[in-house]
């Protein structure tokens, strides 16, 4: 490749650390300029998520009964009181989309990590202990895999009494896990013969110490990459539940929440359909970028090719 | 190929009971007594109680109901739905086939525009042409299909008129079901009109259905040519003066499509979850609307028979792609 050149001058030395190395995934992972874009969108909507009770015009459920359905100021009978307008019972639609971005980024925060503690926990178990107890583990996430995620997400909600955010979250956590028993066994199945492990074998390491210390930071690449990925896939998941009536429930200013509601004046009022998927596209294209450098700084074939 | 095969279909039965064990866990898990939710808002007197228990045997053993409900399950038995009172079974099989009908347009759809474009892709590496082929690709993957729905039928439906909103085919038409297509059905009909009627019915719900499919069989098919092309063969058919259509929809075409075909198989289960999104949205009377309605209907035995048919459909698609593979690809038939 043309850059291999530079790559060879400008990379810090292995083994400095690390900060060394935390200089060198920024070197591969700032060379992907929609990802460093995709980061960049990514901190916004953090951003707006932790401030949004100091930079939110009006309460994500204050209602004003003089302005039912106003649309975007710009628009012809738009009001500059509500910037992006207000939805068929007078709340803000610029302060409900800032206060959405805050269940979406909770969600995408529990539910990897619920999913990367269980996933990691089981698929570190079934590759280093191996036998009965692995095929047991694998068997199971081959049953949870074998029905499609949103339905198996849905049922699950209908098990739990009620809908909501948190037994969403729940579900969605439960779907995602088998892939990370899957790459984390894979993983460990790789390392565990290799001469490192049998050294701190002998050297006395328990298995706990074995699985957590010595092997686990070994297997980290491929987790980090799919953690980002299923980071998009839980809050596309989230608001589709909340969409089906199944996560969030109103007036909760949950993105999929709104678009549900919003779903009888798509032919009168473009904004309360079109804003939130918008926030919804936006956020977890912002985080695909992300995943997309994080696996080309850190998935070392690609790296070298 | 045929010890393959019976090794794969081995493999699949600890899945099948798995998936079985799940389903009929699934009634028992549910808060509440099963038989005061069958029995729903009115209540049931205790003798009535009483008979309804031993009707459905839940005064017997765990493991004795799940025996029965396994026997059933194998000579397709599935209950009865509690909303119609029909078997769950004909419920399913009579809307399988409009669901099967979105996901095959769908995956059509994907693959005529996904793969060319990933052609496209890495023949024209780091292009301007490459760069938005795998944006866009990236926009589609990252899409909320129930919002894209919303956007097209508020374009094409509202604003354009060009096509309507929701079901299978206009209500002036009516012909009996013969393979459950419409499709098909509406040509078979020979009524004037109706596959047109039906073709429009199918064309939104295909490309919301079709859209992320579409992103992922892009992306997949422009990293494995990217990978196939830089191989020696593709370098020795480039040396003997092949020309390049040759060279990449000959030689390098063939085994690059090997992974991009167990994507598509892989794309199933994403489908069909897909599927309950798009059919609640067009109002497409197929399986994903009915589990969802089902659900929300608290139709227990509706759902449970669903989940298991639809596992079993993911199962033996799963199989099938399987198969597949080892036929395009002999090495794999070895390991």
């Amino acid at each position: 490749m043309a850059n291999s050149a530079t790559t060879a001058t400008t990379v810090p030395a292995p083994g400095g650390g690390r900060r060394a190395l935390l200089r060198e995934f920024w070197f591969y992972f700032s060379e992907n300029r929609g990802a460093v874009i995709g980061m960049w969108v990514f901190l916004f909507v953090c951003a707006v998520a932790v401030l949004a009770d100091l930079i939110a015009p009006h309460g994500a459920t204050d209602q004003y009964r003089d302005a039912l359905l106003k649309p975007p100021f710009w628009q012809e009978g738009g009001d500059p009181r509500f910037i992006l307008g207000t939805d068929a019972v007078g709340r803000d639609m610029l302060s409900r989309l800032i206060h959405g971005s805050r269940y979406s980024l909770f969600v995408g925060c529990i539910v990897v990590t619920g999913a990367v503690a269980v996933g990691v926990i089981l698929g570190l178990i079934a590759g280093y202990v191996g036998g009965s107890v692995d095929s047991l583990i694998m068997r199971v996430m081959d049953i949870i895999l074998a029905f499609p995620s949103l339905l198996l997400a849905l049922v699950l909600v209908a098990l739990f009494d009620k809908p909501s955010l948190t037994n969403a979250m729940i579900a969605i956590a439960i779907v995602q896990q088998p892939h990370y028993v899957r790459l984390t066994r894979a993983a460990v199945m790789a390392e565990k013969n290799r001469d490192y492990v049998i050294a701190a074998k002998v050297a006395g390491a328990r298995p706990l110490r074995l699985m957590f210390h010595t092997i686990l930071p070994n297997c980290l690449a491929p987790l980090i990459v799919q953690a980002a990925l299923s980071f998009s896939t839980a809050i596309l998941d989230a608001a589709a539940l909340g969409f089906l009536g199944m996560g969030a429930q109103p007036p909760t200013p949950e993105w999929g929440t709104m678009l549900a509601e919003a779903r009888e004046f798509i032919l009168r009022a473009w904004w309360v359909v079109t804003l939130p998927g918008i926030a919804i596209l936006v956020t977890v294209l912002a985080i695909n970028l992300m995943g997309d450098g994080l696996r080309d700084a850190l998935d070392p074939k690609l790296k070298r090719s | 190929m045929l010890r393959f095969l019976f090794i794969r279909l081995w493999l699949l039965i600890p899945t099948f009971f798995g998936v079985t064990i799940a389903a009929f866990g699934f009634i028992r898990l549910l808060p509440g007594d099963p038989v005061l939710l069958m029995a729903g808002e009115r209540g049931t007197t205790p003798e009535r109680y009483e008979q309804l228990m031993q009707q459905f045997g839940y005064d017997r053993p765990i493991w004795e109901q799940y025996l029965d409900f396994l026997g059933g399950v194998l000579s397709g038995d599935l209950g009865n739905s509690l909303v119609t009172k029909k078997p769950v079974f004909t419920e399913f099989l009579t809307l399988f086939p409009a669901t099967l009908e979105l996901s095959v347009c769908a995956i059509l759809f994907a693959a005529a525009l996904g793969i060319p474009a990933g052609i496209v892709a890495a023949t024209r590496r780091g292009s301007w042409l490459d760069q938005s082929i795998m944006g866009t690709a990236l926009i589609g993957y990252s899409m909320p299909i129930f919002w894209w729905g919303l956007l097209l039928i508020i374009f094409f439906s509202g604003m354009l008129q060009w096509t309507p909103v929701s079901g299978r085919v206009s209500l002036m038409f009516f012909f009996p079901p013969v393979t459950g297509f419409m499709l098909l059905d509406s040509i078979i009909s020979g009524q004037k009109g109706a596959f047109t009627s039906a073709l429009s019915h199918l064309i939104l719900p295909t490309i919301v259905l079709g859209t992320i499919p579409l992103a992922v069989i892009a992306r997949q098919t422009r990293s494995a040519m990217l990978e196939v092309l830089g191989e020696d063969y593709v370098r020795t058919a480039r040396a003997k003066g092949l020309t390049p259509l040759r060279v990449v929809g000959l030689h390098a075409l063939r085994n690059a499509l090997i992974p991009v075909v167990t994507t598509i198989g892989l794309l199933v289960g994403t489908l069909l979850g897909g599927a309950i999104l798009t059919e609640t949205i067009f109002s497409w009377p197929g399986i994903g609307k009915w589990m969802v309605e089902s659900i929300s209907r608290r139709d227990y035995p509706s759902v449970q028979g669903g989940l298991l048919l639809i596992a079993v459909v993911v199962m033996v698609v799963n199989l099938v792609v399987d198969l597949l593979y080892g036929l395009i690809n002999p090495r794999i038939r070895v390991s």
